[in-house]
C-alpha cells in the first residue's frame, strides 16, 4: 500500500492490475504445520477413490462414491439413499457450525491452512520456487527479456502446474464412479463426455486459480473472508503484529542510535521486510488486521527466525486475540489461550455441533433398511367387480435398502373382509398377505388389488404392512384409503 | 456531492464523495481481471448471437449460423428415442401376443406402449382410466362381453365391434323387440322383470313368470338359459352386476325395446400389429384380464366373472 501522499497527484484508476507477489521460502513452525496440513489433506483427496471396501455381490466395492446415475451415495459403511439426503443437509450444518467453532476461535485459520486454494496455491508455489528459485530470483526472471532460459522456464512451470491441475480435475471424477473402470475408460477414450469435460473445467480452473488469480480468489472471488469478519471477536486468535513492541521501527541499531533520541525506546521491528516478502498474498501484516490476510502465519515464522537472530524474543508477529492485545499493550499479562479457545461462544458451538453429530449417528444406527409407499389409483378410483364387490388397485413401492436381495411380505391391516392379490396372481388364490421378491438395493414396484364387498363407508383407511422375511427382519406400514360407492 | 472526494489517509483511495452520518465508501479500484472478464463476457455474447438464432426480426428471429433450433432438437430427440424403441417394438411384433405376458420385458415396454397409445386413440370412449361409462365398458372390470384372455381383447382391438365394411368384425344384433313390434310393451315390462330377476333384483312375481316364459321364446339362444350371457355372440352376462348402459328398469326396457348397437372402431388398419398388442397387453394387465385359454381344451364356459380373473 502506497502512502497517501504520493496519490494524491495521481487520478486515481477505475482499475488496477494485479500487482506481483512472490512470496519468498521460509521454515519455522507454522510453515511446517502448513506442510504436514498440505500433506493430509491432498492425500485424502487424491487416495480417498482408491480407496476398497467389500460390500458384497449386490453393491460397488468403492469406499467413498457419490453414484449419481443410481443415486446411491456410499461412505465406508454408510450407505445413503435419496430420501435420506438429509443426513447430508446435516453434514453440511456440520461444516457451517464447525466454520463458526473454528473462526471463532483461531480466526481464519481455515483460509490460511486447510482451504483448497490455499493449498494448491502453496503447491504451486513451491514449483514456481522449484523450477524459477527463491523469490528475487522470480523477480529477476520477470523482469529479463524472453530467451531460452526464460522460456525453458516457463515452459517447465506451465507444464508442471498443467499436469497438478490435469490430475486435481482428473481425480474429482473418480468420487462419481468406480475409480479403477473410469481410469481406464479415460484413456481408452471410453469414458463419458461428461468426465472429459469436467477434467477439462477443473483443470482450468486449478490452473488459473492456482497459477495467476491466487490471492484474487481470496480477495475478490471469495465471500468467505467477509463472512468470517463478522464472525470473529475480540477473543478469537489472528495474526498480530505487536506494534507496541515493534514501534518504532529501525533499520539497525546504528541507525536508530542516530535517528532517534530515545534509544531506549527504540522498537523491536527492525523493518527488514522479511514478513512481506514471504506473504503469499502480498499484503503487510504491520498495517493490521486486514482483508487480505488469510492467516497463513508464515509472517510469524519469519519474524520468530530474526527475531532470534537479532536476539529479541520470538513473537513480535503472533497469533494473538484482541483482548490480549489491549491488555499486553497496557503492560499486562496477557490470557491463557486455553481461556480464549473455551469460552461461553465456542462451548455453545461445541455443543450444538456435537449434539447434531450425535444426533445423525443415533438416527443412522436406528434407521430400518425397509420401506413401504402405497400409492391409490385415482383413474377409477374403484371398480365394480362382476359378482358386486368393489376393488380398489394400489401401486405399492417396498424399498429393499439391504444389500442382498430379501424376500418381504406385505400384509393388509383394517377391512377384515377384504383380501388382495397382485397383478401376478389372481383373485381367487387372494389372501391378507402377499410376498413379494425384492432385488438388492432396490424398489421393488407391486401392483396390489384389493377387493372387498361393496357395503361399507364410501372411504376407509387400510394399512399397508411391510415386514422383511430374513434374519435381518424390519418393517414399516403406509397408510392409504379404500375407497368404494357412496351407499344409494 | 462529488466535489468531497478526497483521499482516505489510512487506505491511500479515493473516496466516492458521497457522505451519510460521517460513512463514507470508498472508490476501490476493480480489479484489472475483472474488466476483461467483462469485455470477454461481450465478445462471446456478439459470438453466440451469431452462431445461435438471438436477434429478432418482423417475422422471426435470427436463425444463426449453427442452424440450432428447438424443433431441430425436439425431432433429434424423438428419432432417437424411436430408435431405442425400435428392438423391442420388433420384439414385440414377433412374439405372439399371448406369449407376451410372459416376458417380463416385453411385458413392461408393452404395457407402457399400450398405455401411451390408449391415451391417444382409447380415451374418448373408454376415458383416460379405462373405466368406461355408459355404453361404453371398463376395461379395469372381470365382465367381458367377447371374452377377457389376451387374443380375445385382440382380436376386438384389430377386427373392431360391429364395422359394416369388415367381415371378420364382432358382431352381434340383438333384435329391437319393441320397436320391431316382436314383443308388445307389457310382454317388454315383464321380461325386465324377469331379468332383474336374474341378476339379483327384485322378486319372484306374476309378471317375472310371465317373463320367463317370453326370456325362454326369445332371449334364451344368445343369453343362455340362466341368464350368463355368451361371449362368442358378445351376449351380455344378465346375472352379474355390471350393467353396459344401466340395470334401472327404465334403461331396461330401452335396452330390450330398442336394442343397443355399440360400435368400436377397427384398428388394425389404422395402427401397426405391434401397437395393437401392447394395447391388447395394456388392456389385458388393468385388472379384468383373463387366462389364455388353451386351444385343445374345452371350449370359453359361459360363465365368465370372478373365478377367470387371472394375469
Amino acid at each position: 500500500m502506497s502512502h497517501p501522499e504520493d496519490l494524491k497527484s495521481l487520478k486515481p484508476s477505475l482499475y488496477e492490475a494485479r500487482k506481483g507477489v512472490y512470496p519468498k521460502a521460509v521454515d519455522g513452525t507454522f510453515r511446517r504445520l502448513k506442510w504436514a496440513i498440505m500433506a493430509i489433506t491432498l492425500t485424502i483427496y487424491y487416495v480417498t477413490p482408491w480407496l476398497r471396501w467389500d460390500r458384497g455381490p449386490y453393491a460397488p466395492d468403492q469406499a467413498v462414491l457419490v453414484d449419481l446415475a443410481h443415486r446411491r451415495f456410499y461412505m465406508f459403511s454408510i450407505e445413503i439413499w435419496p430420501h435420506e439426503f438429509y443426513y447430508v443437509a446435516g453434514l453440511l450444518i456440520m461444516a457451517g457450525i464447525g466454520l463458526f467453532l473454528v473462526t471463532s476461535t483461531v480466526g481464519r485459520a481455515w483460509c490460511g491452512y486447510a482451504c483448497p486454494q490455499t493449498v494448491w496455491t502453496d503447491l504451486f508455489l513451491h514449483v514456481e520456487r522449484f523450477i524459477d528459485g527463491d523469490r528475487n530470483a522470480q523477480i529477476r526472471l520477470k523482469k529479463a527479456p524472453m530467451g531460452a532460459t526464460k522460456l525453458s522456464k516457463r515452459t517447465a512451470k506451465y507444464a508442471i502446474w498443467l499436469a497438478i491441475a490435469m490430475a486435481t480435475g482428473g481425480a474429482w471424477i473418480f468420487y462419481f464412479a468406480d475409480a479403477p473402470t473410469l481410469l481406464r475408460d479415460l484413456f481408452t477414450g471410453d469414458a463419458p463426455y461428461v468426465a472429459y469435460a469436467t477434467i477439462g473445467v477443473l483443470t482450468a480452473t486449478t490452473f488459473i486459480f492456482g497459477g495467476f488469480m491466487r490471492e484474487q480468489v481470496c480477495i475478490y472471488m471469495c465471500p468467505w473472508p467477509r463472512i468470517q469478519t463478522a464472525l470473529m471477536d475480540e477473543k478469537s486468535l489472528t495474526v498480530t503484529y505487536k506494534d507496541w513492541r515493534g514501534e518504532p521501527r529501525t533499520h539497525g541499531i546504528k541507525k536508530a542510535q542516530a535517528e532517534i533520541a530515545d534509544f531506549d525506546k527504540v522498537g523491536d521491528c527492525i523493518d527488514c521486510e522479511q514478513c512481506v516478502s514471504v506473504c503469499p498474498t502480498g499484503i503487510d501484516i504491520r498495517e493490521g488486521p486486514q482483508i487480505g490476510c488469510i492467516t497463513c502465519a508464515l509472517c510469524i515464522d519469519a519474524c520468530d527466525k530474526v527475531m532470534t537472530q537479532i536476539g529479541r524474543p520470538r513473537g513480535l508477529i503472533d497469533y494473538v486475540t484482541e483482548e490480549s492485545a489491549d491488555l499486553e499493550k497496557a503492560g499486562k499479562p496477557p490470557k491463557p489461550v486455553i481461556r480464549t479457545l473455551l469460552r461461553p461462544r465456542t462451548i455453545a458451538y461445541f455443543m450444538l455441533w456435537g449434539s447434531i453429530g450425535l444426533a445423525m449417528l443415533f438416527v443412522l444406527g436406528q434407521r430400518t433398511r425397509i420401506d413401504i409407499s402405497a400409492q391409490q389409483d385415482r383413474n377409477p378410483l374403484f371398480v365394480r367387480l362382476s359378482d358386486g364387490h368393489i376393488r380398489n388397485a394400489y401401486t405399492v413401492k417396498v424399498r429393499n435398502m439391504e444389500n442382498r436381495p430379501r424376500e418381504v411380505e406385505i400384509g393388509l391391516e383394517g377391512l377384515p373382509d377384504a383380501i388382495m392379490w397382485t397383478a401376478e396372481s389372481t383373485r381367487d388364490t387372494g389372501s391378507r398377505t402377499v410376498t413379494v421378491a425384492t432385488p438388492a438395493d432396490a424398489v421393488a414396484k407391486t401392483r396390489i388389488f384389493v377387493a372387498a364387498p361393496a357395503a361399507g363407508e364410501p372411504r376407509k383407511d387400510i394399512v399397508f404392512t411391510v415386514r422383511g422375511l430374513d434374519a435381518k427382519g424390519g418393517e414399516d406400514k403406509t397408510q392409504v384409503f379404500f375407497d368404494r360407492e357412496a351407499a344409494q | 456531492m462529488s466535489d468531497n472526494k478526497r483521499i482516505d489517509e489510512p487506505t491511500g483511495t479515493e473516496t466516492v464523495g458521497h457522505e451519510w452520518d460521517g460513512i463514507e465508501e470508498l472508490d476501490t479500484p476493480l480489479p484489472r481481471w475483472w474488466l476483461w472478464t467483462f469485455y470477454i463476457t461481450i465478445v462471446w455474447a456478439l459470438i453466440y448471437t451469431i452462431l445461435f438464432p438471438a436477434w429478432p426480426l418482423v417475422e422471426r428471429a435470427t436463425a444463426g449460423v449453427l442452424g440450432w433450433s428447438s424443433h431441430g432438437e425436439l425431432n433429434k430427440e424423438l428419432a432417437a428415442a424411436d430408435a431405442k424403441l425400435l428392438p423391442i417394438r420388433e420384439a414385440i411384433g414377433r412374439t405372439p401376443v399371448e406369449n407376451i405376458p410372459n416376458d417380463p420385458e416385453l411385458l413392461r415396454a408393452a404395457v407402457a406402449g399400450g398405455q401411451s397409445t390408449f391415451k391417444v386413440y382409447c380415451v374418448q370412449c373408454h376415458g383416460s382410466g379405462a373405466a368406461g361409462g355408459k355404453g361404453y365398458p371398463n376395461l379395469n372390470d372381470d365382465d367381458w362381453l367377447w371374452g377377457g384372455d389376451i387374443n380375445a381383447i385382440h382380436y376386438t382391438i384389430e377386427h373392431g365391434i360391429r364395422n359394416p365394411d369388415h367381415d371378420e368384425t364382432r358382431l352381434s344384433m340383438m333384435p329391437a323387440f319393441g320397436r320391431d313390434g316382436i314383443l308388445t310393451p307389457a310382454q317388454i315390462s315383464n321380461v325386465v322383470s324377469y331379468v332383474q330377476l336374474l341378476s339379483g333384483e327384485g322378486k319372484a312375481s306374476n309378471a317375472t313368470a310371465r317373463g320367463a316364459q317370453i326370456y325362454a321364446e326369445n332371449c334364451v339362444s344368445c343369453h343362455g338359459a340362466e341368464g350368463k350371457g355368451d361371449r362368442v355372440q358378445g351376449a351380455p352376462d344378465l346375472t352379474d352386476a355390471i350393467w353396459l348402459y344401466g340395470g334401472d328398469r327404465d334403461t331396461l326396457v330401452a335396452t330390450v325395446t330398442n336394442s343397443r348397437q355399440g360400435v368400436m372402431p377397427r384398428w388394425g388398419n389404422r395402427l401397426d400389429p405391434a401397437t395393437v398388442k401392447m394395447l391388447a397387453t395394456y388392456v389385458h394387465s388393468l385388472g379384468g384380464g383373463e387366462a389364455t385359454v388353451v386351444a385343445a381344451a374345452e371350449p370359453v364356459p359361459a360363465a365368465g366373472g370372478a373365478e377367470n380373473v387371472a394375469p
